[in-house]
């Protein structure tokens, strides 16, 4: 192991978050709070999972502590030191692999180490042990581009594995990767955990899939969104190998859902309330396609669910993940066509009148719906209406939403409302002028 | 996962100092050709750097033998400045991108700077050779010099602005993993940046190549003011054989350029382009990968393998001796600071120079003389926009129709690739006779000329364009039997829109430069002129009028910049934007 042998490091925690917080600032000066108040302490010989929806700064968190970005409040801590810049020790497995393509596997491998400025002995010995380790044998002078996806994240793992850090970060490590090569590559990873093979001191885990959160951590940190801060921490006790049909695994996995469904009162005091279904013309919305939403409508309205479903149960059902799904329930509960708590989805009225309902019948349904509840559409729509010429330019919009959120959630909210009002016919948008129009092609 | 352990101990065998006598050595057919290139080429250069130290008074025309039997030697330097220049453009890139890339402040400056400079006409750099010449007195250093830095400007800007956007746009992930493994700012330049920028700035440095061809060609024979230089070379040769009127001579001097271009594709840019595939960042194998026996040569040969290591092993020294990457935050209010001063020390600058520049030309040119100029400007303006329009009409549907047949465009475009590498003004000579036979008005027949070697780049772009269109818009087209007029508007047009405009900005470009040389024109003692820009330039260089030289320059730099800027550049976010295929 690479520890570092001042004697505060012995007594400190191998890693320490205080108060973090992670603000940008608009063009306009305004800041755009993406992580607030963190606490977190990661401990010699444990996982930890940060678990959340995307824009929860989960990711941002982990580059934090990876020393690729700097925390705008409060302190990260790597064995009693403040980290600035990324830290000897620390390590990171990516999403997307993030495998140099021109180099072979043993290059890929051997980088860390090179850069450490080891004798070139020492690199090789190293990095052939850690290939190896992680199952990829034989394939040392093979470039990243002539092996599959499941092969190239083991390259990744062998990368932040050889240079035996403290502290491993995982990005969403599988997220990427087909269902079986994830699980296999988890299993193994796990396996090789377990046997105490592995040359890591902690793993902190960045994941959206709830399963795979509660079959890897010890313990979990569940994050909420807009800011994204630590709403709960779940600690799971049950032994490895954990079997994820065993019902206490169910019920944690229902546990979950649960937590990530609700949302915090005012205070840290644990009640909840269930998420508020009001919304304004600053509400950042989320592009969800028309199709996925009359998908989970029909899917819940049809037996065995007649109108109510246990979230994991119907993501399960539909092959999505936690992160596909929520964003869609949301929607649907924003639009007052379900209601989403406790882990479980309702159809309203509205919602079953829809699923009963031909196209034009569900296009008309929608646009009331959507006039009603998405106050973003109801004020384009407005707009249109009061123009002599029936047409407004995109930027209009934009720049009134810009006062309330990033340019990139900007855009993506109204890429939502474009979509909706297409479906719904409520008003018709050019994309190469760039302007709303009431017209539609006749 | 499995755990071997023979791997481990056969490692520490290889640990063993003298790993390298372990294999033994044995040259395969593969090294008989390496050997035999690389020691022709250390001999060659050998003696052609001889000649470099010669006196002067060698370089005039009558030096240069128009015998056939001179032309290998002659073909042999024209290529080495061709190299020399594409050395130092490389260590230009190298260096000015990097450093534009990592400082803010210095990118405000370098990079409008490249972007006036790219559009600076190449030829509008010759004066320069009175300079060079001052440095080495009485040597031909100097004159080589001076020809190496007229093939330098032709080719360094595009790459170095290929290898900064490369920079700019590495993908946050690999940075993301470059940082959290410590890599040190030269480790990181070797393992990441230059790699992750090789396929575009492969393709640039063969763009350079084909310019520079041309220029080299020009740069050999030159004529500023008093100063008359013929520099050994294809270029002298051709100047000679004008002088001359020998249609002969013209005839071997082609011939041979055509060889040494078909050289340089083998030896250098079929690997150059064959090893490019190996850094793109696409994960999967290439549809076709590109092969080059060269390549092979030296994969496979020992010997260039031992020098590669050398190489590899010199970087990696590099490594270690670089300094530990910093980690120092300045803070927000001292850096405000420093961005004041350093950008108002860089506005003065700049109004400064635009001031003795202005001073400088208006005390030899009357003020009413600027409007004339610009009127030429904007006749060689008309040129070349009617060329390029001719051009189009040509080459698109040619190209098309050869893209849309994979076999076809295989075979068509190494040729077109090959024409646009060609340095046309060596058929200049051979249109011109044509002109003075049959007493044609030159400001119509010359034009032609200023588009003789750019068109390619259309013809070349097109074709790439249209066999990038996938398979399945081909089916849909005839599945809904779209044909004929309907067919080329909704799917062969629009396809190739993105890349035409590519083809069609770097032919534009090319022909302002080639104005220079194509407006004015030469057989034996005939001179012929064309109304314009180009041949305002020509002239005022010859007869050593820095001053119109100048302004000329500045008038044409201002028109290639404002058309890129109101026309090219929105076009071709329009093509990027709406033609876009994903």
């Amino acid at each position: 192991m690479n520890d570092v042998a001042s004697p505060a490091a012995v007594t400190a925690a191998l890693l320490q978050v205080q108060g973090v917080g992670r603000s940008f600032f608009k063009p306009d000066g305004d800041e755009l709070v993406v992580l607030e108040d963190v606490n977190l302490k990661l401990e010699r010989g444990e996982i930890v999972g940060l678990l959340g929806r995307s824009g929860s700064g989960k990711s941002t968190l982990l580059r934090l502590i990876a020393g690729l970005d700097a925390p705008s409040r409060g302190a990260v801590r790597y064995l009693g030191a403040p980290v600035e810049g990324p830290a000897p020790g620390i390590s990171m497995v990516f999403q997307s692999f993030a495998l140099f393509p021109w180099l072979t596997v043993l290059g890929n491998v051997q980088l860390g180490l090179e850069a450490m400025r080891l004798p070139e002995a020492e690199i090789r010995k190293r990095s052939l042990a850690a290939i190896d380790l992680i199952g990829l044998d034989g394939y040392e002078s093979a470039y990243p581009r002539e092996l599959s996806g499941g092969m190239r994240q083991r390259v990744g793992f062998a990368r932040a594995l050889v240079v035996h850090p403290n502290i491993l970060l995982m990005d969403e490590p599988f997220s990427a990767l087909d269902v079986l090569t994830a699980e296999t590559l988890r299993n193994d990873f796990l396996d090789l955990w377990a046997r105490g093979e592995l040359p890591i001191g902690a793993v902190l885990l960045v994941t959206h899939n709830i399963e795979e959160a509660v079959q890897m951590c010890d313990r979990l940190l569940i994050f909420s969104t807009h800011p994204g801060r630590v709403v709960s921490e779940i600690r799971i006790d049950l032994p490895h190998p954990r079997e994820p049909l065993d019902p206490q695994f169910l019920a944690l996995v229902d546990r979950v859902y649960v937590e990530m469904t609700a949302r915090p009162r005012q205070g840290r005091d644990g009640a909840r309330a269930e998420r508020p279904a009001m919304v304004g013309i600053g509400t950042p919305l989320e592009h969800v396609s028309t199709n996925l939403l009359s998908g989970l409508i029909d899917a819940v309205s049809e037996p065995p669910y007649n109108g109510r479903a246990d979230l994991p149960a119907i993501a399960q059902a539909l092959h999505m993940e936690g992160d596909d799904l929520f964003p869609v329930s949301e929607t649907l509960q924003m639009l007052h066509f379900a209601e989403v708590g406790g882990g479980d989805i309702r159809l309203t009225e509205a919602g079953l009148a829809f699923a009963r309902s031909d196209t034009d019948e569900r296009k008309s349904l929608f646009a009331r719906h959507l006039l009603a509840h998405v106050p973003l559409a109801a004020h384009v729509r407005r707009v249109l209406d009061e123009r002599s010429s029936h047409r407004a330019p995109k930027s209009r919009f934009f720049d009134e939403l810009e006062d309330y959120m990033a340019e990139e959630a900007a855009e993506q909210t109204l890429r939502a409302v474009i979509s909706w009002g297409r479906y719904a016919e409520v008003f018709a948008y050019d994309d190469q002028r760039q302007v709303f129009t009431l017209e539609n092609p006749a | 996962m499995s755990r071997g352990s023979g791997k481990l101990a056969r490692m520490s065998t290889e640990r063993l100092p003298i790993s390298v006598l372990k294999r033994r050595f044995v040259p395969g057919q593969w090294d008989l050709v390496a050997f035999v290139l690389v020691f022709g080429l250390l001999a060659y250069l050998a003696h052609t750097a001889y000649t470099l130290t010669g006196p002067l008074a060698h370089l005039t025309a009558e030096h240069i033998s128009l015998s056939p039997w001179a032309l290998p030697a002659y073909a042999a330097q024209t290529a080495l400045r061709m190299l020399v220049a594409m050395g130092a453009s490389l260590v230009f890139t190298f260096t000015y991108a990097t450093l534009a890339a990592k400082s803010q402040r210095a990118a405000a400056v370098l990079v409008p700077l490249l972007d006036i400079l790219q559009s600076v006409p190449i030829l509008g750099f010759s004066f320069t050779i009175v300079f060079f010449l001052s440095l080495t007195p009485g040597r031909a250093a100097g004159a080589e010099m001076a020809a190496v830095f007229l093939v330098f400007t032709s080719q360094a800007w595009n790459m170095a602005f290929s290898f900064y956007h490369s920079l700019r746009s590495i993908p946050s992930e690999l940075d993301e993993a470059a940082r959290a493994f410590h890599l040190g700012p030269w480790m990181r330049f070797w393992r990441l940046e230059v790699p992750f920028a090789m396929p575009a700035l492969i393709w640039n440095m063969m763009m350079s190549m084909s310019g520079g061809w041309f220029f080299v060609v020009a740069a050999e024979a030159i004529s500023v003011g008093h100063t008359t230089v013929t520099m050994p070379g294809i270029g002298s040769y051709i100047a000679r054989a004008i002088a001359m009127r020998d249609l002969g001579a013209i005839g071997w001097a082609i011939g041979a350029m055509t060889v040494v271009i078909l050289i340089y594709d083998q030896v250098i840019f079929r690997p150059l382009i064959a090893s490019a595939d190996w850094f793109r960042l696409e994960q999967e194998v290439g549809p076709t990968p590109s092969r080059s026996w060269a390549l092979t040569m030296m994969r496979r040969s020992r010997l260039l393998s031992l020098a590669a290591g050398a190489f590899g092993g010199l970087v990696r020294l590099g490594f270690n001796r670089a300094p530990e990457p910093a980690s120092a935050r300045q803070t927000r209010p001292q850096r405000r600071w420093r961005d004041a001063l350093w950008y108002g020390s860089v506005a003065v600058g700049v109004v400064a120079l635009a001031w003795l520049i202005g001073r400088y030309v208006f005390a030899h040119v009357p003020a009413h003389q600027v409007l004339h100029v610009a009127a030429l400007g904007l006749l060689t303006l008309l040129r070349v926009v009617v060329l390029i329009a001719l051009a189009s009409a040509i080459w698109v549907p040619v190209g098309v129709y050869v893209g849309i047949r994979p076999k076809l465009a295989d075979r068509v475009q190494p040729v077109a690739q090959f024409l646009a590498a060609f340095p046309v003004n060596l058929l200049f000579p051979v249109v011109v006779s044509g002109i003075v036979y049959f007493k044609l008005d030159p400001n119509i027949w010359l034009s032609p000329l200023m588009i003789l070697g750019t068109q390619w780049y259309i013809l070349f772009n097109v074709i790439a364009g249209a066999s990038a269109l996938p398979t399945e818009l081909k089916q849909v087209g005839s599945n809904l039997r779209v044909s004929g007029w309907l067919w080329w508007r909704r799917v062969a047009l629009p396809a190739v829109f993105p890349f035409y405009v590519t083809g069609a900005i770097t032919a534009a470009g090319g022909s302002w430069n080639a104005s220079i040389v194509s407006e004015v024109a030469e057989w034996g003692n005939k001179h012929l002129a064309a109304v314009g820009l180009g041949a305002y330039i020509a002239n005022a260089t010859r007869a050593g009028n820095f001053a119109q030289t100048v302004l000329g320059i500045v008038v044409m730099s201002l028109f290639v910049v404002i058309i890129n800027r109101l026309f090219w550049r929105p076009l071709y976010a329009r093509a990027e934007r709406k033609f876009r295929m994903d």
